[in-house]
């Protein structure tokens, strides 16, 4: 049986509802992610998840020569409860990929994952029994960063293109806001 | 107890701002990176390159000696018969497919080595980043360079 529409119709764009805000008003819900957006984007907080060497590009980047803090990135938290988005740097082993996959959990919404290096991405030269071929098969990677290890300007790049994915990103109702976790509970439908 | 305005807390914060003001003459090392690029070493590697002749012809043969010495085997490569009609290399083959996992490469530069013919060329550009693991398998197409020497010019921000 089909679903009633009832409320949508009714609305003005000019008029947003906002006790109505699921249903409609997406005035008002662009214009709060525009301002959402930008707050999220030139404030990201890493976490500090260095598996192998290119944690030491990690380190660098956040030195004064590179200076992440010029897009807000600089302060690593050593907790997921306070990270925005985690830095994937160096190959995962097959052990490591539950204890990555419980740190990631532990992020609180909204999050991102940026997978630093060829191990990370792809699993590079280590084609063998213990490491994870990728660490998509773990946790969806917003931003991939080829290179072994990347230049400082190059983990930079991804991200400003992480910043970009960001600001880019069209809520259509309140949920999309991602305010808080009780609001959108996450499944794993939606992980993906 | 005796308190000084002057001692206790005038003096600390001039002592201590001293400091910070010689600093403040000092050479500044951030470098801005998004609108100025730094200079790279001269045998920095990343992007990888297919060549062409000067006569337009393209310089990779199809000999898959850069897949032999890639150790991430992050290379492919199909080859294909020249003929009199379909022209693409000056030797017996060429490349039909030429495929780069940029996402695996480990950027050593081993197949730049191995090029019998001096083919592929790791550049300096190092913007490489994506958001889709399918947009990192560079194809022949997105390899080759358009016309003889565009490999040889600089990119945005090469110093």
């Amino acid at each position: 049986m089909p679903r009633k529409i009832e409320t949508i119709a009714l609305h003005d764009s000019s008029t947003p509802q906002f006790g109505d805000i699921e249903k409609g008003g997406n005035v008002v819900v662009t214009s709060v992610e525009t301002l959402l957006n930008q707050a999220r984007a030139n404030s990201l907080w890493p976490l500090t998840f260095g598996l192998a060497c290119c944690a030491i590009e990690m380190i660098a980047v956040a030195g004064a020569r590179f200076d992440i803090a010029r897009f807000g990135s600089e302060a690593f938290r050593a907790t997921p409860r306070q990270a925005d988005v985690m830095i994937i740097a160096g190959r995962l082993s097959k052990k490591m990929a539950p204890v990555l996959r419980q740190i990631y959990d532990q992020m609180p919404e909204p999050k991102w994952v940026i997978s630093m290096g060829a191990c990370a991405s792809s699993g590079g030269v280590y084609n063998n029994y213990a490491i994870v071929q990728g660490t998509d098969q773990v946790v969806p990677v917003d931003v991939y960063v080829p290179g072994c290890p990347p230049s400082p300007d190059a983990l930079i790049y991804a991200i400003m293109q992480l910043q970009a994915k960001i600001k880019r990103s069209k809520a259509k109702t309140f949920k999309d806001l991602r305010l808080s976790e009780a609001a959108n509970p996450r499944t794993l439908e939606s992980v993906k | 107890m005796s308190f000084s305005l002057l001692r206790d807390v005038a003096k600390p914060i001039l002592s201590g701002f001293s400091i910070t003001a010689k600093r403040l003459r000092n050479e500044k090392v951030t470098i801005q990176y998004p609108d100025e690029y730094r200079e790279q070493y001269p045998r920095t590697r990343w992007r990888h390159f297919l060549v062409r002749y000067d006569s337009g012809l393209e310089k990779c043969i199809g000999c898959s000696l850069c897949a032999g010495a890639c150790p991430a085997r992050c290379i492919y490569v199909e080859a294909a018969e020249n003929t009199d009609e379909a022209r693409y290399s000056p030797g017996e083959r060429y490349a039909a497919r030429y495929e780069i996992n940029m996402i695996r490469c480990i950027f050593c530069g081993f197949c730049q080595e191995a090029c019998p013919t001096g083919a592929i060329v790791l550049r300096k550009n190092f913007e490489l980043a994506d958001y889709r693991r399918e947009d990192f398998i560079y194809t022949k197409e997105r390899l080759l360079e358009e016309y003889p020497g565009q490999h040889n010019e600089p990119f945005k921000g090469q110093k």
